[in-house]
C-alpha cells in the first residue's frame, strides 16, 4: 500500500482538476433538449453527483467549483458549447450553484454511509438527496429570481426534469459502484482501521 | 496557450479588447448589481443599448453571439409571453430586457478578454484572501491544471469509446463511464506524483 499518496495535497489538486475535465467531457455527451434547449438535460448534472460519490464532499465540491470557474473564464464547457460569464447572468445560475452544493451533499452522505465499500442503496439515496432535492432547492429559486416568476411557476417548470434526473441518479450510483470496485482507496476506511485517516507527517 | 484555441475569446484590437480585464469585470459587476433595482423601461433600454453598443464596438461576428445566446433567446420568448399575459407588456419588457442586457454584456467581456487575463484578475482579487488561509498561488496553478485537464480527459473518453467499439460492445452508459472515470483517476495519480516530485507538498 502507498498510504502517503492518499492524503497528499498534490494529489488533491490533481483530482480536483481532473474531475473538472471529466465534467467537460460529459458535456460532449449528446443532450436531450426540450423547450428549444433553454435548460438542456445533460450528462453534466450526473457529473456533479459522480464528483461527490467518487471524490467525497470536499474534493467533489471543489472540482465542480473549478469547472464552473473555467466556464466563467470563457471556456465553452457547458453542454451545447456554452460558457463565459453570460451563463451566470441567466436563469440557470441557481442550478449551476446547486451542482456545487449538491456534489458536497452527495459526498457527505456517501462518505457517512459507505465506509470501506460503496453500497448501492445508500449511494443512490445520497444521489437523490444531493443531486435532486438539494439541486432543485437552489435551482428553482434561481429561476424564479432571474426570470421573475413565482416559486410555484418555476417549480412546475422543473417537474419535467425529475424523471431524467432520477435516471441519472441511478446511473451515477451504478457508475460509482464500478469505480470504487476498480479503484479502491478513495472511500473512508471501515472503522477498525481508522488509523489511516491521519495525515502523514 | 491552450486557452486561445479552446476558449470563447475572439482576438481583436478594439477599445474593448485593449481595456484592462479588471475594468471590464468591474463594469460587468456594477451592471449586475445595478440591474437589481431596474424597474422602468427607460433604464432597461439604456442597459440594452450599452450591451448592443458593446457588441458593435468589439466587432464580434453576429453568428458567434447568436450561438451563445440561442438557448436563452428561446426562453426569453416564452418568458415574454408569460409576463405579457400575467403582468402586462411593460413588466415583460423590463424583465426580459434586463436579462438579455446582462447576458449580452457578460458575453462581450468573455469574447474580448483572454482567459489568461481573467485568471490574473482572479488571482489578484483573491490576494487579500491569503490572510484567511487561501493559498493564492495554488489557486492559479489549479486553474491552469483545470484548463489542461479538459483536452486530456476528452482524449481519454475517445480512447475508451474506441476500445469499446473494437471489442464490439453495445453502447451502455456504465460500460463507458466506469473505465473513463477510472482512467481519469489514474491520470490524476500521475499528475499528483509529478507535482509532488516538483516539491509542491513541501
Amino acid at each position: 500500500m502507498r498510504p502517503d499518496r492518499r492524503r497528499s495535497r498534490s494529489r488533491d489538486l490533481a483530482l480536483i482538476a481532473t474531475f473538472a475535465g471529466l465534467m467537460a467531457a460529459l458535456g460532449l455527451v449528446p443532450a436531450l433538449a426540450p423547450f428549444g434547449g433553454a435548460v438542456p438535460i445533460t450528462a453534466q448534472s450526473m457529473g456533479a453527483m459522480l464528483a461527490g460519490a467518487v471524490l467525497g464532499p470536499r474534493l467533489g465540491a471543489a472540482s465542480i467549483t473549478l469547472f464552473l470557474g473555467l466556464v466563467a473564464l470563457g471556456l465553452p464547457l457547458l453542454a451545447g458549447g456554452r460558457g463565459g460569464l453570460g451563463v451566470f447572468a441567466g436563469p440557470s445560475v441557481g442550478y449551476l450553484v446547486g451542482w456545487v452544493v449538491g456534489a458536497f451533499v452527495v459526498g457527505l452522505l456517501t462518505w457517512a454511509t459507505c465506509r470501506g465499500r460503496y453500497r448501492l442503496a445508500p449511494g443512490l439515496l445520497a444521489n437523490l438527496v444531493g443531486g435532486i432535492v438539494v439541486l432543485y432547492l437552489i435551482g428553482i429559486p434561481g429561476v424564479a429570481w432571474r426570470a421573475d416568476l413565482s416559486l410555484t411557476a418555476a417549480a412546475t417548470g422543473a417537474l419535467t426534469f425529475i424523471p431524467g434526473d432520477v435516471v441519472k441518479a441511478v446511473l451515477a450510483a451504478l457508475i460509482a459502484r464500478g469505480v470504487h470496485a476498480a479503484y479502491p482507496g478513495l472511500l473512508p476506511r471501515a472503522r477498525e482501521t481508522r488509523v489511516k485517516e491521519q495525515t502523514p507527517a | 496557450m491552450s486557452g486561445s484555441t479552446l476558449g470563447l475569446y475572439r482576438p481583436g484590437t478594439t477599445v474593448l479588447h485593449r481595456l484592462p480585464a479588471g475594468v471590464k469585470l468591474g463594469g460587468l459587476l456594477a451592471a449586475g448589481v445595478g440591474s437589481i433595482w431596474t424597474r422602468d423601461p427607460l433604464t432597461t433600454s439604456a442597459l440594452l443599448a450599452v450591451g448592443v453598443t458593446g457588441l458593435a464596438v468589439a466587432r464580434v461576428p453576429a453568428g458567434v453571439v447568436l450561438r451563445q445566446l440561442r438557448p436563452l433567446l428561446v426562453l426569453a420568448a416564452v418568458l415574454a409571453i408569460f409576463h405579457v399575459v400575467v403582468s402586462g407588456p411593460e413588466r415583460a419588457y423590463v424583465v426580459v430586457g434586463v436579462l438579455l442586457a446582462l447576458v449580452l454584456l457578460a458575453t462581450v467581456v468573455t469574447l474580448t478578454t483572454r482567459t489568461t487575463a481573467l485568471v490574473d484578475v482572479v488571482v489578484r482579487v483573491a490576494g487579500p484572501l491569503r490572510h484567511v488561509g487561501l493559498d493564492v498561488e495554488r489557486l492559479g496553478l489549479l486553474l491552469a491544471l483545470g484548463v489542461r485537464s479538459v483536452p486530456v480527459v476528452i482524449g481519454l473518453a475517445e480512447e475508451v469509446r474506441d476500445a469499446q467499439r473494437a471489442r464490439g460492445l453495445a453502447a451502455s452508459p456504465t460500460a463507458f463511464a466506469v473505465p473513463l472515470v477510472v482512467r481519469s483517476l489514474r491520470h490524476a495519480d500521475r499528475v499528483g506524483e509529478a507535482l509532488a516530485a516538483r516539491g509542491l507538498d513541501d
